[in-house]
């Protein structure tokens, strides 16, 4: 049963947009300076709301993993509330609370039924969660440990092995190097002054996108936005990252693992959210490596020689230039051959770009499952979230289809060929080396 | 997969409040389901076939999960892979997931599409063709993500093992994707009788959820489904859990620098317990006392307070087809033993067994059932999924509509009554994770 919910992680990223359905988008600044961005529906009685924050990991500077720890404990109390009031005045309401980091933003959630006797009664204490956490020692002491006791445990899980190995080679010295996870020094060098201060200085409305979807008008939006933010400071945006410099030379990383199964990625840093090349590389990705069963990874090395479950590429664009990925793994005696294929089918990629068929038919599917990506309120908030956080247009979606069609093949090689140089990538490679 | 209490409490208690569901009945057997839901253009459309690893024996272990990846392979009249390849040209994405009690294939994809999925699913309902060349190289994938998802994940195998040990009888025990011993025998011509035996218009439930007239939906799944032969379905045998005499304990070392606890007791099912429904009931609120949020019991007491475990939590699941296992699992604190998170686990059901629990407690497991049957109406796939899982496992999906006020029925003696009847210690298995020595430097 567990089963399928990882099965079905496997329908990917369908992006889309049909005229017919047009997401109107309001977007204002609070009096304090967060900005907000909503969307009205009245379909469910309920609403979905999202802060997020650039204070990711890319922020933690010295301290690496302050900014998962500070993530953690905004729910473990505010003023003279603890960890179960807290948890209690949100639960008692049928209300859902959320939280998490990444390694550009640091996000929180509230699901909640509309009708005001019921939202009305965590509103104001959503925003303390926000604002005012109060950091209470013992919980401090307890989620270090957590952290700490779930960061011994990553060395032995191989997906996060070479994940991580991946980072660090690729983003040496850069803010992307280590994750949210942090380091075992880091965790242990932070004092509650330290998180204090983090908070004050990211957790602040000039640093904030307040996201709204759901079964209010757009007066009470504005009414419940002001609540939202009221006990925010003001303060400063973060500053931007800095780019992640290009490798230049190709490089092999092998871990050594004890593993049936070897797993590999090899990339490099190549795309941020505002780039020129986005579209030709997001949908030359779709051909090579980022739809499913109809790339052509996935015909090639599972299909057409069932070397591996799972392959593919993608791009992640982030704040920063994120990084282009290839990924499968295999049994550890196939490494070789299946490493060969990947780089191979990269290159005649750059060399040849896409078909003519695969383009039209890679159009197609990112143009017809536009619907798909926004038919629910949980999406809709998932999409204002990263609109607002990375500066994206508002006419981003409206566009998206049509900027998708305007992509040629010669926009695909061209984009390609500059970006992502074959033989420039790092390339890890974590399980038991049986080469010859 | 520990907080299946919460998720099973959001799958079942969406009823849209004023969505129109209609149902029918093919000539040939074949149950239809329709759900309108107009919120965006997009229909979500699942086929479900009454069969999975709990249908299964020895030998043919993951039998179920690799004809699911054959399916894909082609019929008489599409190459291998063609089917996704259609469904991905008209802007729709397709997958299918095998479970214990059923194997559901699904497009998702622009309401006007709706006709291309169900003539494809239509074909491959009987007209799949074997080849031996796709055999092999779908039976190395299926290896793979066995070592993927099971062999280098020891928290998994150690829920294999558990299950494995918990029931001796029951196939229960028997994991979805098969043991690699069965897999490393298996034919294409064992699949291929799996196919011929189970896939059948009379066996399966066509589950549409969107942005549809439920009239015209039927009348196009009846185009291409009605005209399918049923064909004889002989339900497997019964193969009842023997009463468990005594506890079982087993202990796995494994590449882990955390242990990792299982405890499960046997626990009746909403089937084939129609003296138990209240038990049933009571047992999932039960659950939602111990873990059902951050203000739950497990999470104030044990992640909190004594700080036993930095991750634990229940798992209960009232609509599986057959008798399971209401769970206890966690992580413990680092230089807290396994033992003793097993002990904090106990002192909580003595605690219900001897104690009501508070007002406020119940009314907050029964204000999340509430919000949760609004919040789970914000995904198609998802009403799906609850509609297609309830009928699957012989149950009427219109349970859902009632799993509200049956919840609100329960009492805190209820609660206290299944604590002092379902936790005896010689009804219970417990599995242990290790570090491997030296593992752990």
């Amino acid at each position: 049963m567990n089963f399928w919910r990882s099965l079905i992680l496997l329908v990917g990223s369908g992006l889309l947009w049909s005229q017919a359905l047009a997401l109107e988008i309001k977007t204002w600044t609070t009096e304090n300076g967060a900005k907000v961005m909503f969307v009205e529906s009245h379909d469910l009685p309920m609403v979905d709301i999202r802060f997020t924050y650039k204070a990711g990991s890319a922020r933690d500077g010295e301290q690496p993993g302050i900014s998962r720890l500070v993530s953690a404990l905004l729910v473990e109390g505010t003023g003279d509330l603890d960890a179960k009031q807290v948890a209690l005045q949100f639960e008692s309401v049928g209300a859902q609370l959320g939280h998490d980091s990444l390694r550009d933003m640091a996000w929180t959630s509230l699901r909640s039924l509309s009708d005001p006797a019921m939202l009305d009664q965590v509103v104001d204490l959503y925003a303390r969660v926000n604002a005012l956490p109060s950091f209470p020692p013992d919980a401090i002491e307890r989620d270090r440990k957590s952290l700490l006791v779930s960061l011994a445990n990553r060395k032995n899980q191989i997906s996060n092995v070479v994940n991580d190995a991946f980072f660090a080679q690729v983003y040496a010295g850069h803010a992307y190097q280590i994750g949210q996870q942090g380091t075992e020094a880091g965790l242990k060098s932070i004092t509650r002054e330290d998180l204090l201060d983090f908070h004050r200085r990211y957790y602040v409305a000039a640093n904030a996108t307040l996201a709204m979807v759901g079964d209010l008008s757009e007066q009470q939006a504005r009414d419940y936005a002001e609540q939202l933010t009221r006990h925010l400071q003001t303060g400063e945006a973060a500053p931007a990252l800095a780019p992640a410099p290009q490798p230049d030379k190709a490089q092999i990383v092998r871990v050594p693992f004890k593993t049936t199964q070897s797993h590999i990625v090899q990339g490099k840093p190549v795309l941020s959210r505002i780039d020129p090349d986005y579209f030709p590389l997001y949908v030359g990705n779709h051909i090579l490596g980022g739809s499913g069963f109809s790339s052509r990874l996935m015909q090639e090395i599972r299909e057409n020689r069932g070397l591996s479950y799972s392959v593919y590429s993608f791009f992640v664009p982030m704040e920063s230039n994120g990084p282009f990925e290839m990924a499968l793994q295999t049994r550890n005696d196939q490494v070789d051959e299946a490493a060969g294929l990947l780089q191979q089918m990269l290159e005649e990629f750059i060399d040849k770009g896409p078909t003519a068929e695969e383009l039209e038919h890679a159009k197609k599917n990112i143009t017809g499952s536009f619907p798909l990506k926004i038919d629910s309120n949980k999406k809709i908030v998932d999409y204002l979230a990263v609109i607002g956080f990375y500066d994206l247009p508002l006419k981003y979606l409206d566009n998206f289809n049509e900027r998708v069609m305007a992509v040629t093949r010669e926009d695909i090689k061209d984009a390609f060929a500059r970006r992502v140089d074959p033989l420039r990538m790092i390339r890890v490679i974590v399980g038991e080396q049986q080469t010859s | 997969m520990m907080k299946r209490f919460v998720l099973l409490l959001v799958c079942l208690s969406a009823l849209p409040l004023q969505a129109r569901t209609v149902e029918t009945m093919l000539d040939n057997g074949m149950k239809i389901i329709i759900r309108e839901d107009n919120r965006a253009p997009v229909v979500v459309s699942q086929l479900w076939y009454r069969i999975g690893s709990t249908y299964e024996y020895d030998g043919i272990t993951g039998a179920s999960h690799i004809l699911e990846h054959m399916m894909f392979k082609g019929t008489e009249t599409l190459k291998p892979g063609e089917f996704s390849e259609i469904i991905a040209a008209n802007g729709g994405s397709d997958n299918a997931f095998t479970s214990r009690d059923y194997t559901t294939y699904f497009q998702r994809i622009a309401k006007d599409r709706l006709e291309i999925g169900l003539k494809l699913e239509a074909d491959r309902m009987r007209n799949v063709v074997f080849q031996p060349g796709e055999f092999a190289k779908e039976l190395a994938v299926v290896k793979e993500e066995r070592r993927l998802r099971v062999d280098t994940n020891p928290k998994r195998q150690l829920f294999e093992q558990f299950y494995a040990t918990a029931f001796l009888t029951s196939p229960v025990r028997i994991p979805v994707i098969g043991w690699m011993e069965d897999l490393k025998s298996m034919q294409m011509e064992d699949i291929q009788d799996w196919y011929r035996q189970w896939y059948s218009p009379n066996n399966a439930t066509l589950v549409i959820v969107g942005d549809v007239v439920a009239e015209d939906a039927i009348a196009l799944a009846t185009r291409y489904f009605a005209n399918i032969k049923p064909s004889e379905i002989e339900p497997p045998k019964r193969r009842s859990e023997i009463e468990q005499k005594g506890q079982r304990r087993l202990t796995l070392y494994g590449q882990t620098s955390n242990p990792y606890l299982i405890m499960g007791y046997k626990a009746p099912v909403l089937n084939g317990s129609a003296d138990k429904v209240k038990d049933v009931y009571a047992l999932a609120v039960l659950s939602g006392i111990l873990d059902g949020g951050s203000s739950a019991r497990i999470s104030m007491k044990m992640l909190r307070g004594d700080e036993i475990a930095v991750e634990a939590g229940t798992s209960y699941d009232p609509f599986d087809r057959l008798a399971g296992l209401f769970l206890f699992a966690g992580t413990p604190n680092k230089d807290i033993s396994p033992e003793r998170l097993e002990q904090a686990f106990k002192d909580e059901i003595t605690d219900l067994q001897k104690n009501p629990v508070s007002a406020q407690e119940l009314q907050r497991v029964k204000a999340q059932v509430i919000a949760s049957r609004v919040f789970d109406q914000d995904s198609m796939f998802n009403q799906g999924m609850q509609i297609g899982m309830l009928d699957s496992v012989g149950h009427d999906w219109r349970l859902i509509d009632s799993y509200v006020d049956n919840i609100k029925n329960i009492s805190a003696e209820d609660i206290q009554r299944v604590a002092q009847t379902y936790f005896p210690d010689d009804q219970l298995t417990v599995a242990i994770l290790l570090p491997e020595s030296g593992d752990d430097q």
